[in-house]
């Protein structure tokens, strides 16, 4: 029997004591922007950017989720059948913006993907931007500049060309940092996909 | 199990730009979403182990020095998905106002007092059938600035994962019967009006504890059902 879901709902401008609260609250944080383990392996990365609105002035109050694969391309997750990952690295991350509205996390860049039929996606880290006045999650992927594998990315190739940069984060000075800024609206509007 | 997540779900959803929430103007993307497949990066999402819930985590009303004010209730439910199965081991988390209707947040002014034994926060991971319950107390309504006399209804916000990251969601549920319904945007911003009290809760006597807590039903139903062969869309 079919039945039918429940319809999200704005996180609002107060999820921070229960979502992030990241010592400012009588709460403790079930996730933060560290995904690093000691045991993992791969390039470690920072990624960091800001979150801008349609004025754009920057967004105080946006919660963003991250979800990626290991360095080896693999997911830490029962529908990943290929393999157990050897490290405690999870590949969730969530952060909250601040004034500012900026955000980071600090991670290692993932591996290629395969899909269902074994071609490979670029490394590449999901994300879910929330924030008062966004009735649900927006989703949107971020890429890395510099990796060959964009070019034969599979879901890259169905953004039109003048769009794509937006999923793509650049490089900041040469070190293993990574800049990737969410417009939720304007000319540069970061693409957001439908799932 | 191979889940797979038929767009045709989302109807349920508000409209991302929906001008009576006056905040979505300027943060509703204004471009075409691009469609995509749903590759392993999207079937995949976040699992986590006991290490992540607290056992008492669930309870909102013993978390400080004596019990916060308000009226004690019970929140209990199952997630479920779109094939009505319990949705197991997957992280519930609650955030709400006290029972003045006032958030912890330093960002919250309502002139409403702050009570010192409540933070408002908690967190349940699903049973095998997909069963949560919390202890808390019934959250106040208060006012905001979206337009003159502007009112939320009394409601706890929820953030659900389920089994993948395409059926993670965060709601509101609110009280059954509440005047304010008919006066909120957020609630309404999902036009369909079926879909909109999937949001509200029930009251649920049967569970209700007697001399101690009322008790209210919540159930939620996250995106994924069955995959069949004929239902793939996937390459």
């Amino acid at each position: 029997m079919m039945t039918k879901i429940t319809p999200s709902q704005t996180v609002g401008p107060y999820f921070r004591y229960g979502l992030t609260p990241v010592g400012a609250y009588a709460w403790n944080d079930a996730f933060s922007n560290d995904l690093l383990t000691p045991d993992v392996s791969g390039e470690r990365i920072r990624i960091v950017g800001r979150v801008f609105d349609g004025d754009g002035n920057a967004v105080p109050d946006s919660m963003l989720e991250i979800w990626q694969a290991d360095a080896q391309g693999r997911f830490v997750n029962s529908q990943d059948t290929r393999g157990v990952p050897n490290s405690a690295f999870k590949g969730f991350g969530r952060c909250g913006t601040n004034p500012h509205g900026e955000f980071s996390f600090h991670t290692v860049k993932p591996g290629s993907v395969p899909r269902p039929k074994g071609k490979p996606q670029a490394p590449h880290i999901v994300m879910a931007v929330f924030a008062r006045g966004m009735t649900r999650q927006t989703m949107t992927r971020i890429y890395f500049e510099g990796d060959a594998a964009n070019a034969a990315d599979p879901i890259l190739a169905l953004v039109p060309d003048e769009r794509r940069s937006t999923l793509i984060a650049s490089k900041e000075n040469g070190a293993a940092t990574y800049r990737f800024d969410v417009h939720l609206q304007g000319d540069n509007e970061t693409v957001f996909f439908d799932l | 199990m191979p889940l797979i997540y038929p767009r045709e779900s989302n109807a349920a959803h508000a409209p991302r730009l929906s001008p009576d929430y006056k905040s979505t103007i300027k943060r509703a993307p204004t471009k075409q979403l691009i469609v995509m497949p749903h590759t392993l990066s999207e079937l995949t999402g976040p699992v986590y182990g006991h290490e992540t819930v607290r056992e008492h985590d669930h309870d909102l009303t013993i978390q400080h020095e004596s019990e916060p004010l308000g009226e004690r209730i019970f929140v209990h439910g199952h997630v479920r998905d779109e094939d009505g199965r319990g949705v197991p081991d997957t992280l519930v988390e609650i955030w709400q106002a006290n029972a003045c209707g006032r958030y912890i947040h330093v960002g919250d002014q309502h002139p409403a007092p702050i009570d010192p034994n409540f933070t408002g926060a908690g967190r349940a991971r699903t049973g095998a059938q997909g069963y949560y319950k919390f202890i808390t107390v019934k959250p106040g309504a208060y006012p905001w600035g979206n337009h003159y006399n502007a009112w939320r209804p009394a409601h706890i916000h929820f953030s659900v994962f389920g089994h993948s990251f395409i059926s993670r969601i965060v709601t509101q549920m609110y009280f059954p019967g509440d005047p304010l319904f008919a006066h909120d945007p957020i609630f309404n911003s999902v036009t369909d009006e079926k879909a909109r009290l999937r949001m509200v809760s029930t009251f649920d006597l049967e569970n209700t504890q007697p001399d101690w807590a009322l008790c209210y039903r919540f159930d939620i139903v996250l995106r994924g059902r069955n995959a069949t062969p004929l239902d793939s869309d996937d390459d």
